[in-house]
C-alpha cells in the first residue's frame, strides 16, 4: 500500500514539473501544463500525508 | 466542549522539547534531518517577492548569478562557523542562553523586540497569500509604488487570510508544521515549473538562448523608477544577511542544538542553494514575464495556472503561521495573565492590520535587511561569551552566575552598535544592506571593552536565574 502512495506522489511531483519542460521545448500547450500541474498537485497532496512521516527538530 | 477547550489550553501552556535544559545524547539528529529543514524553511512565500524586487532593483544578470554564489556561500559558513558550533556546544535554545549571558529583563526586552520583528515578517507573508487569494475576486493587486492599502477588497482579503492564519496558529500550528513539511518538495517543484513555462514567452527556447535572453530581457541592469540601482555587492550582502537574524544573530541555536557535530551547519547549502537561489531566480523570471507586475499570485497564477496560486498561498501560510506563533510566545513573556491564545490573537490581529500596508512587501528587502541587523549584536554577545570569554579570562553567563537581571554590558553593546549603525547610516549614507559587517565588529569590541569593564570579581551565585 506505501509502495502504491509513494508512486502515485512521485507520478505527482512528475506531473507539476515535466509539462513545463515539454512547454519549454514546445511540445506542449500551456493550458495543458497548468492542467496537468493541478492533477500533480491533487495527487501530491492526496498521497504524501500518508506516508510521509514528521521530521520534529 | 469543556474537555476540547481544556485539551486546547493544556497544548497551548505547554512548552517545546528540551526549551529549558540542553538537549540529551539520544535525541540528537542526523544530516537528513537538517537537509530536509533548511530546504523546507527557505523555500518560502517571500522568495517570491525578493528575486521579483532584484530584477525591479536593475540587478544585471552577472551580478545576480555572480552575487547570489558567494553571498549564499557566505550565509553557509556563517552558519557552519558562527551559530552551529555555539549551538552544539550549549544545546540550548537562543532565548534560554540569552537569560543566562543577559538576565531575565533583557532577555525578555530581546525577546519584544523579536516578536515584533516576527509581526512584521509574518505580515509580509500574508500579504503575499492575499495576493493569490484575491485572484478570483478580480481584486486590483497593489503594484511597487503602493504604500497604502489600494482598495477595501484588499483589505477585506488580507483580514480573511489574517483571521485564518491566526485561527489555525490559535489552534492547530503542529498540523501547519507537518503540512510545511510535505508541501516543500511540491512548493519546490512550482518555483522551477513555473520559470520553465514562461521562458519562452520571453524567447527561450533552448537553455543556449538563456543567458542572452536573461541579460537583455530579465536582469537587464536597469531599475525601476524611482528604486535604487543594485549593483554585485549588494545581491552578495543582501543574500548574506537575508538570514542575519538565524546564523549571526544565532536564532538557529534553537534547530542546531540537535545537530550531533557543528559541521551539521552546513546542510544550511540546501536552503541557500536549492531555496535561496533557484527560487529567487524563477521569481525574477516570473516578474519579467509578467511584464513588470509584482504581486506574487498574478504571476504565480500566469505562470502555472490555479497550482501557482495555490502554492503562493500555502508558501504564505505554511511560513506565516509558525512565526505568528512565535511572535505569540515572545510576547507572552511580558504578559504572563494572558493565556496564549489571547496573546496569538493579539498577535495576528497585529499583523494583519501591519499586511493591509504594501509597503511592507514593496520594501521588502529594506525590512529584511533591518530585522537581521537590528537582532545581530546579540548574536556577536552569545559567540563571544560561549566560545572566546574564558580565553580573554572573562566570566561567561555572568547573569546566571551574579544572580543579576539585566547585564548592563550586553544591554549596552545591543544600544550603541545599533546607535553607531544608525550613525554610519546618516553621516556616511551606508545602505542598510551594508551596515551589518561593520556593526557586528562593533559589537564584538563594545562587549569585550564593556565585559572588562563592568564584570566584578564574582562571590558565589546563591540563587541561579
Amino acid at each position: 500500500m506505501n509502495l502504491i502512495l509513494k508512486l502515485l506522489s512521485f507520478i505527482g511531483l512528475v506531473l507539476t514539473v515535466f509539462p513545463a519542460v515539454l512547454v519549454f521545448t514546445e511540445n506542449l500547450s500551456f493550458d495543458m501544463h497548468t492542467t496537468l500541474m493541478m492533477v500533480g498537485m491533487l495527487l501530491w497532496f492526496g498521497t504524501a500525508p500518508f506516508w510521509m512521516k514528521e521530521k520534529k527538530l | 466542549m469543556n474537555e476540547l477547550l481544556n485539551r486546547i489550553e493544556a497544548r497551548l501552556d505547554a512548552t517545546d522539547e528540551y526549551e529549558r535544559e540542553p538537549v540529551p545524547e539520544n535525541k540528537l539528529k542526523g544530516w537528513r534531518a537538517f537537509l530536509g529543514m533548511y530546504a523546507g524553511e527557505h523555500t518560502a512565500g517571500t522568495e517570491f517577492v525578493i528575486g521579483a524586487l532584484f530584477v525591479a532593483h536593475g540587478v544585471s544578470a552577472v551580478n545576480l548569478v555572480s552575487g547570489l554564489v558567494v553571498g549564499n556561500l557566505l550565509a553557509v559558513l556563517s552558519w557552519a562557523f558562527l551559530c552551529a558550533p555555539v549551538a552544539v556546544r550549549t544545546k540550548l535554545t537562543l532565548y534560554w542562553q540569552l537569560k543566562k549571558i543577559c538576565g531575565g529583563n533583557l532577555a525578555i526586552l530581546y525577546n519584544i523586540v523579536n516578536a515584533v520583528m516576527f509581526c512584521f515578517l509574518a505580515g509580509a507573508m500574508i500579504s503575499v497569500a492575499a495576493t493569490a487569494v484575491g485572484l478570483p475576486f478580480q481584486i486590483p493587486m497593489p503594484g511597487l509604488d503602493d504604500w497604502m492599502p489600494t482598495s477595501v477588497g484588499w483589505v477585506v482579503t488580507v483580514f480573511l487570510v489574517g483571521m485564518v492564519i491566526t485561527v489555525v496558529a490559535i489552534a492547530g500550528y503542529d498540523y501547519v508544521a507537518r503540512f510545511a513539511n510535505i508541501s516543500f518538495p511540491w512548493m519546490f517543484l512550482v518555483f522551477i515549473a513555473a520559470a520553465l513555462a514562461v521562458l519562452p514567452d520571453l524567447g527561450v527556447t533552448s537553455p543556449s538562448e538563456f543567458w542572452t535572453v536573461a541579460q537583455e530581457r530579465i536582469w537587464t541592469g536597469e531599475p525601476a523608477p524611482g528604486l535604487t540601482q543594485f549593483t554585485f555587492w549588494h545581491v552578495v550582502f543582501f543574500s548574506w544577511f537575508a538570514n542575519m537574524a538565524m546564523h549571526i544573530g544565532m536564532s538557529d541555536m534553537s534547530i542546531l542544538r540537535f545537530a550531533k557535530k557543528w559541521q551539521m551547519g552546513f546542510s544550511s547549502a540546501a536552503g541557500m542553494f536549492f531555496g535561496h537561489f533557484l527560487a529567487w531566480m524563477s521569481s525574477g523570471i516570473l516578474m519579467a514575464a509578467a511584464a513588470g507586475a509584482v504581486a506574487p499570485g498574478l504571476i504565480a497564477y500566469n505562470s502555472a495556472g490555479v497550482a501557482g496560486a495555490i502554492c503562493v498561498v500555502i508558501a504564505g501560510w505554511t511560513t506565516a503561521n509558525p512565526t505568528i506563533y512565535r511572535a505569540g510566545l515572545a510576547f507572552q513573556a511580558v504578559t504572563p495573565n494572558w493565556k496564549r491564545w489571547k496573546v496569538t490573537l493579539f498577535t495576528g490581529l497585529v499583523t494583519t492590520i501591519i499586511a493591509c500596508f504594501p509597503a511592507l512587501v514593496m520594501n521588502l528587502l529594506d525590512f529584511v535587511a533591518l530585522y537581521g541587523l537590528i537582532l545581530m549584536p546579540m548574536g556577536a554577545v552569545i559567540l563571544l561569551d560561549v566560545m572566546f570569554f574564558d580565553k580573554l579570562n572573562l566570566v561567561s553567563n555572568y547573569a546566571e552566575k551574579s544572580g543579576i537581571t539585566f547585564n548592563w554590558a550586553a544591554g549596552l553593546t545591543w544600544f550603541l552598535t545599533l546607535g553607531l549603525c544608525l550613525f554610519i547610516y546618516l553621516y556616511f549614507g551606508v545602505e542598510v544592506f551594508f551596515l551589518g559587517l561593520p556593526g557586528w565588529f562593533i559589537a564584538v569590541l563594545i562587549y569585550i571593552g564593556l565585559s572588562k569593564l563592568f564584570q566584578k570579581k564574582l562571590e558565589p551565585a546563591t540563587q541561579p536565574v
